[in-house]
């Protein structure tokens, strides 16, 4: 019995191997996101034509959106030396009141470049789906953003594989990003839960530095899952191990307690 | 047969209920129009009275003048009750000018409207005719003869003009040409001597048609109405086939495309479609209106069935024919504006933007969105200001478009914050830089706005967000009110 149901099961692991490796030979090649530990887990980085969900709470949802530009930023880059292909980003109106407008000025800080954004304002749940359903289908892309806030009964099995299809057939990325809503099955490649971390100051001069991510990647089709903590670096536009201070630190006065007030890490630029 | 009862309209004038409308009981009567409503109840105790209402009034015209629309696309109003219609170059269509006539006045009749009609050289003159006799047909050239003989009033002009001339004598149409222009010039003004040779067929007056003429128009009528959606779809596919054979005969591609749906009942409905570049696919414009109208808020109501369905490009463009293949971001680029198009033509063309950058220093006034559609080249050649290398982002990611007021504390009263409770919950700050103090642009607001420091700061979590303090402390604020007053704090946007 035990045997049979071994046999059966190599054999349906077989097949499904078989049925992957088809879809791999013929699947560009992954996006490596920079941070050798995550690349590794992910098997060279992330699937492009598939879709990835950033789940984050209400809260975190700057984190999550940097995280997410991020992803869109390297794929669209991806395969191409020339110029990056056109990022469209769907978001739903009530996102934006409740955790504000994405804004060009910041991405372009972020090293990425807003002319590439076409921006489509979605009044509700459903016209978002709708809209994410025919940009994906377009290969002219190079990311789709469907940015949600909330629960939303819509993002069942079926819309989630109706993305994943439209997706691997266009081969086009699509990005869900989810704030303040909770994981529910669905079809994606990869599954991250995003926050901030602390980010240590860059230079001397500044308080803090470069956007810090704790990125915890709680679901992987073809791998194992992992947390990490990723600081996004903006010259390269890559993420990577966050560095430590690369500044040399003076050692503490011995004989004075630690100086714990805020007034020592803050610089007066007016 | 039951003999109809009188009835007429009133509206108030100078403070008095007077007739507004009346009908032909009414006028048998005796009642006229002006006659205060008192007046008119004595005469005829069994008045039917009824309240004027103009809105409706004027809708109604409007509406006639939509469907007069599947006649000529050019239709003017001529308040409170004429309309124009210039068909020239579409009588033959309807079997001849009389044959025309007599289909409209007997289509508007069914429907229980009182129609006087007339066709001439020119409008102010074919207007002439209908106040007298209706169905009349003036030859070319002889509008001077057809309106000699009819009375002064006719003409339209000032009630004032009307009883001028009656009192001088001139009682016809006739008479009055039969003076010299510049007497009547001198008694009455020039407008009404301009009006009096339109009316002779001596000067002709443009209509304003309601609607702009379309570049191309197709269409197709039905003997039978059509009420299923398949053979609607079928006919606005077939009628994109043809419009898109008539635009490429003049290599040009359509920006703006108009469906318009004719009900047997009379109501109209047009659909209009925009592109970002010229369409000159059938199959894109099939698609586009197929996108709009399963989108429609209250879907396409097709009653007892549409008899005439019509498709027009009102904006056209020359197309400029490109070599593909050899630029692959030109190909790349016609995609996404087909794509743009067809969201656009789904959920609105001011929901589909691109952000162009402006030069000021206030951050919320740093972008500027702009639909898609029509600056979709203009922002992907736009110039951002270039990062400065090895900095940090000086720039939240996330924007509020209301800066979010907050609690503060701050260690001085022009210090950088310490402590601050945002939508209830409370963030001690750990590391903050700052300010960086952004001044309004006086030039341009007209109410006061207040100089504000900003401070990138980053909480005990790591979350990090752009707060402002609204107003120098020592100079704006405490000085306008001349106490010690609290400074006012926002949160601006949030850093990734």
């Amino acid at each position: 019995m035990t045997g049979a149901r071994t046999n059966t099961l190599a054999s349906l692991r077989g097949s499904i191997e078989r049925i992957e490796a088809q879809a791999d030979a013929s699947a560009p090649a992954r996006v490596a996101l920079g941070h050798a530990e995550a690349d590794a887990t992910l098997q060279g980085g992330l699937a492009p034509a598939a879709v990835h969900e950033v789940f984050a709470e209400g809260r975190q949802s700057a984190a999550a959106t940097g995280f997410i530009a991020g992803l869109a930023g390297l794929v669209s880059l991806a395969g191409r030396v020339t110029a990056r292909r056109p990022l469209v980003w769907i978001r739903q109106d009530f996102a934006e009141i409740e955790s504000g407008a994405l804004s060009m000025a910041g991405l372009a800080e972020l090293g990425l470049d807003p002319r590439c954004v076409v921006t489509v304002c979605a009044a509700d749940v459903d016209a978002a789906l709708r809209t994410a359903a025919d940009a994906l289908v377009c290969d002219a892309l190079g990311a789709v953003v469907l940015e949600v806030w909330g629960e939303a009964r819509q993002f069942d099995l079926v819309a989630s594989r109706k993305l994943t299809l439209a997706a691997q057939a266009s081969g086009v990325t699509g990005l869900l990003l989810r704030v303040a809503a909770q994981p529910q099955p669905s079809t994606a490649e990869t599954r991250w839960i995003v926050r901030a971390a602390h980010s240590p100051p860059a230079s001397v001069g500044s308080a803090w530095g470069a956007p810090v991510f704790d990125a915890q990647l709680v679901r992987n089709r073809h791998g194992p899952v992992g947390r990490w903590i990723m600081e996004w670096k903006c010259d390269e536009c890559l993420f990577a191990k966050p560095s430590a201070y690369p500044q040399p630190v003076a050692a503490a006065p011995a004989h004075r307690p630690h100086q714990a007030s805020i007034t020592g890490q803050q610089r007066r630029a007016g | 047969m039951k003999k109809e009862e009188p009835s007429i309209v009133v509206a108030k004038q100078n403070n008095a209920l007077q007739i507004f409308a009346l009908d032909d009981a009414a006028a048998h009567l005796g009642l006229s129009i002006g006659l205060p409503l008192a007046n008119a109840r004595a005469i005829c105790p069994q008045l039917k009275v009824f309240d004027a209402d103009e809105a409706a009034d004027a809708k109604a015209l409007n509406d006639i003048a939509c469907w007069c629309d599947r006649f000529t696309p050019l239709v003017a109003l001529d308040p409170p009750h004429g309309l124009f219609l210039d068909i020239t170059g579409c009588a033959h269509l309807f079997g001849g000018e009389a044959a025309l006539m007599q289909m409209i006045c007997g289509s508007l009749s069914r429907q229980g409207f009182a129609v006087s009609a007339a066709i001439a050289g020119t409008s102010v003159c074919a207007r002439t005719m209908t106040r007298h006799v209706s169905g009349h047909i003036v030859p070319d050239g002889g509008e001077a003869e057809a309106v000699k003989s009819l009375p002064v009033f006719a003409l339209g002009a000032d009630e004032a003009i009307t009883r001028g001339l009656r009192r001088a004598g001139l009682k016809t149409i006739g008479d009055v040409a039969s003076r010299a222009r510049h007497e009547i010039t001198a008694r009455f003004g020039d407008g009404f001597t301009s009006l009096l040779e339109q009316a002779l067929g001596q000067g002709d007056a443009p209509i304003s048609p309601l609607k702009p003429l379309p570049d191309f128009i197709v269409e197709k009528r039905f003997a039978e109405p059509v009420a299923t959606e398949v053979v609607i779809s079928a006919t606005l596919s077939r009628l994109a086939a043809m419009l898109v054979a008539a635009m490429d005969r003049q290599g040009k591609g359509a920006r703006r495309l108009q469906a318009q749906f004719f009900r047997t009942d009379g109501a109209v409905r047009a659909i209009a479609v925009d592109t970002g570049q010229p369409v000159t696919r059938p199959e894109v414009i099939d698609r586009l209106f197929r996108e709009r109208l399963d989108a429609l808020s209250d879907p396409l109501d097709p009653g007892f069935g549409f008899d005439l369905i019509r498709l027009s490009a009102s904006r056209v463009e020359i197309v400029v024919q490109q070599q593909r293949d050899l630029d692959a971001n030109v190909h790349d680029n016609d995609e996404l504006a087909a794509l743009i198009d067809r969201i656009a033509a789904r959920i609105g063309c001011k929901r589909v933007v691109v952000h162009l950058p402006q030069d000021t220093h206030i951050p919320e006034r740093a972008v500027m969105t702009a639909p898609a559609q029509h600056r979709l080249a203009a922002a992907q050649a736009a110039d951002w200001p270039e990062r400065e290398e090895s900095e940090p982002p000086l720039r939240p990611l996330r924007l509020f478009a209301r800066p979010e007021p907050i609690k503060v504390i701050a260690e001085v009263p022009d210090g950088p914050p310490a402590w601050f409770q945002w939508r209830r919950a409370s963030h001690t700050v750990v590391r903050v830089e700052g300010p960086e103090r952004v001044a309004m642009e006086w030039w341009r607001s007209r109410e006061e706005m207040l100089t504000r420091d900003y401070f990138r700061v980053e909480d005990e979590t790591g979350l990090r967000f752009w707060l402002y303090r609204d107003g120098l402390y020592d100079r704006e604020i405490a000085q306008r009110e001349g106490e010690i007053v609290q400074p006012n704090w926002f949160v601006h946007g949030l850093f990734a």
